[in-house]
């Protein structure tokens, strides 16, 4: 490639980066030079790739993601790949294979997940701006605990060529960044319409941030602020709230009923597409050998095994017991069901307000290995998965402390208004700057 | 509720293989998430009413691709150009 390089060697000792790129080169543009470090389950050419996975160790991506490739064009330098839950499988980038990642803020914490690496280049000021994909909240969740911005894209935004699939009907690529300006930037140049997603849409977007919200109408969903929320974060996010009231918006109190089945639906779904999705690591076309002297059912299970964390293993299982003979109908058709019934929910409350606004986790960060149970960890998804499963665009912006941990507010918009939540986070950040 | 001899057989189907020592762990766990996913036995309906969706189809051209080197590139093992895969029969 053409152009200049820079000079990125960071001091990680947050264990941030799986890879790092010392002397990126890049060329002109919008980005010219920003150093933009990208999550490890995006295709870099001639970059080693591996979602945090050993059975990934050493694979190079002989193409470009698209997001990558569009980076690449507007001039950016990208800097390294980050460290992840293995396949974007988890909440706190502990189930990586390669050691978790800590939270710039607190090194006895999680930085969240699954972007936790993403999330904590940009909080300990190694990159200002990163990619991150989010599932179920993975961007979101990493943006609340370290304390910076993630937005989730509307679904079919930003094209998903390239980024190695877990759960495709949920998962966008988004941006992140220490300002809502910087997300914006970078959404700016990764959006649009690429004919290698037949999911993609032509939406681009050319916004940019705009503080202005007098007359919003901000709805104020009851789930979002009872059981399982931390009083004290609840506490953070009202003040906030009261913060985009002082600013000219008026608040709603609603509801989304839909919530009580939505993490049950979520984690039917995904585990459901993750065993379809994962079935394609079986150490043949890429990643450590199988024995090909073997039969194929052994090999692959020898191979699947040791390549295969603990939680990636048990959610292909779960997901190919939910897709078995006899319980399809069960677990997979109630939970599309359920997933339409909370579409449905957002519809009926994007009629009468503009957004939608609470708290983005329920908790502060947690401390590294707090959360050994697997249900226990799904559970703190609770308010992140029902944007992902609406497929509408949600952000999540720093809003105060709670026990000296940050905290995010959370915006959810109707599909297609990105640009109306960057600007009630842009107005709540320049308010309180 | 699920054996130690129903996760034995998913984790068969599914080519993830499980030693006897994470079996007990594994069905535990299983259970308890299954259990969670009961609650959507209380959801009404049995299927969700597609509308809004349409299919994006384009026409089967040829176009350029990488080339066979760089496709190759990461399987661990080869033979004359192919991936050597393990045997079916």
């Amino acid at each position: 490639m053409s152009g200049t390089s820079i000079r990125f060697e960071p001091d990680d000792t947050f264990n941030a980066f799986l890879t790092v790129c010392k002397r990126p080169t890049h060329t002109g543009g919008k980005l010219a030079g920003v150093a933009v470090a990208v999550k490890d389950n995006i295709s870099t050419r001639g970059i080693e790739t591996t979602c945090a996975s050993r059975i990934l160790k050493g694979y190079v991506p002989p193409y470009d993601a698209h997001v990558v490739e569009l980076l690449r064009k507007s001039g950016a330098a990208i800097a390294g790949k980050t460290n992840m839950d293995e396949f974007g499988m988890g909440t706190t980038t502990e189930n990586s294979a390669f050691g978790p990642t800590l939270n710039p803020c607190d090194t006895g914490r999680v930085p969240g997940g699954s972007s936790g690496g993403s999330a904590a280049a940009i909080a300990s000021g190694m990159v200002r701006m990163a990619l991150g994909t989010d599932t179920g909240g993975s961007i979101r969740c990493p943006a609340a605990f370290c304390g910076i911005t993630g937005l989730k894209p509307s679904y079919g935004r930003v094209s998903r060529y390239g980024l190695i699939a877990y759960a495709n009907s949920l998962e966008q690529v988004g941006p992140m960044g220490r300002t809502v300006s910087d997300v914006s930037t970078l959404m700016q140049v990764i959006a649009g319409y690429d004919r290698h997603d037949s999911t993609s849409l032509n939406k681009p977007y050319t916004h940019t941030p705009h503080a202005e919200i007098k007359g919003l109408k901000i709805g104020i969903p009851e789930e979002y602020f009872g059981e399982g929320v931390d009083p004290k974060v609840a506490a953070s996010v009202k003040i906030a709230i009261g913060r985009l009231e002082e600013l000219g918006a008026t608040t709603v109190p609603c509801s989304i009923p839909s919530m009580e089945y939505a993490l049950a639906a979520y984690y039917v779904t995904c585990t459901c597409e993750a065993s379809s999705n994962l079935a394609r690591f079986d150490g043949v076309r890429y990643g450590p050998a199988a024995d090909t002297k073997k039969p194929w059912h052994e090999a692959y299970q020898e191979v699947r095994r040791a390549g295969f964390g603990t939680e990636v293993r048990r959610r292909i299982m779960l997901g190919t017991f939910a897709l078995s003979s006899g319980y399809y109908g069960k677990y997979y058709a109630k939970a599309q069901v359920a997933r339409e019934n909370v579409r449905k929910d957002f519809q009926r409350i994007f009629a009468d307000v503009d957004v939608i606004a609470g708290p983005t986790m329920p908790t502060i960060a947690f401390r590294l290995c707090e959360k050994s149970d697997p249900l226990s960890m799904y559970l703190a998804d609770i308010l992140t998965v029902p944007a992902n499963l609406a497929g509408i665009p949600a952000i999540s912006v720093p809003c105060g402390k709670a026990d000296g941990m940050p905290v995010g507010l959370q915006i959810m918009g109707r599909h297609f208004e990105d640009e109306r939540v960057i600007d009630v986070a842009y107005a709540y950040e320049q308010a309180v700057i | 509720m699920v054996s130690e001899k129903d996760v034995q057989h998913i984790a068969e189907l599914a080519d993830v293989g499980i030693s006897s020592g994470e079996l007990g762990t594994f069905t535990h766990q299983f259970n308890e998430i299954l259990e969670y996913f009961d609650q959507l036995d209380a959801v009404k309906g049995d299927a969700a009413a597609i509308k809004d969706l349409y299919n994006v189809m384009r026409e089967d051209e040829i176009e350029p691709s990488l080339p066979q080197e760089e496709v190759l590139r990461n399987a661990p093992a080869q033979e004359d150009g192919f991936i050597r895969a393990p045997r079916v029969m």
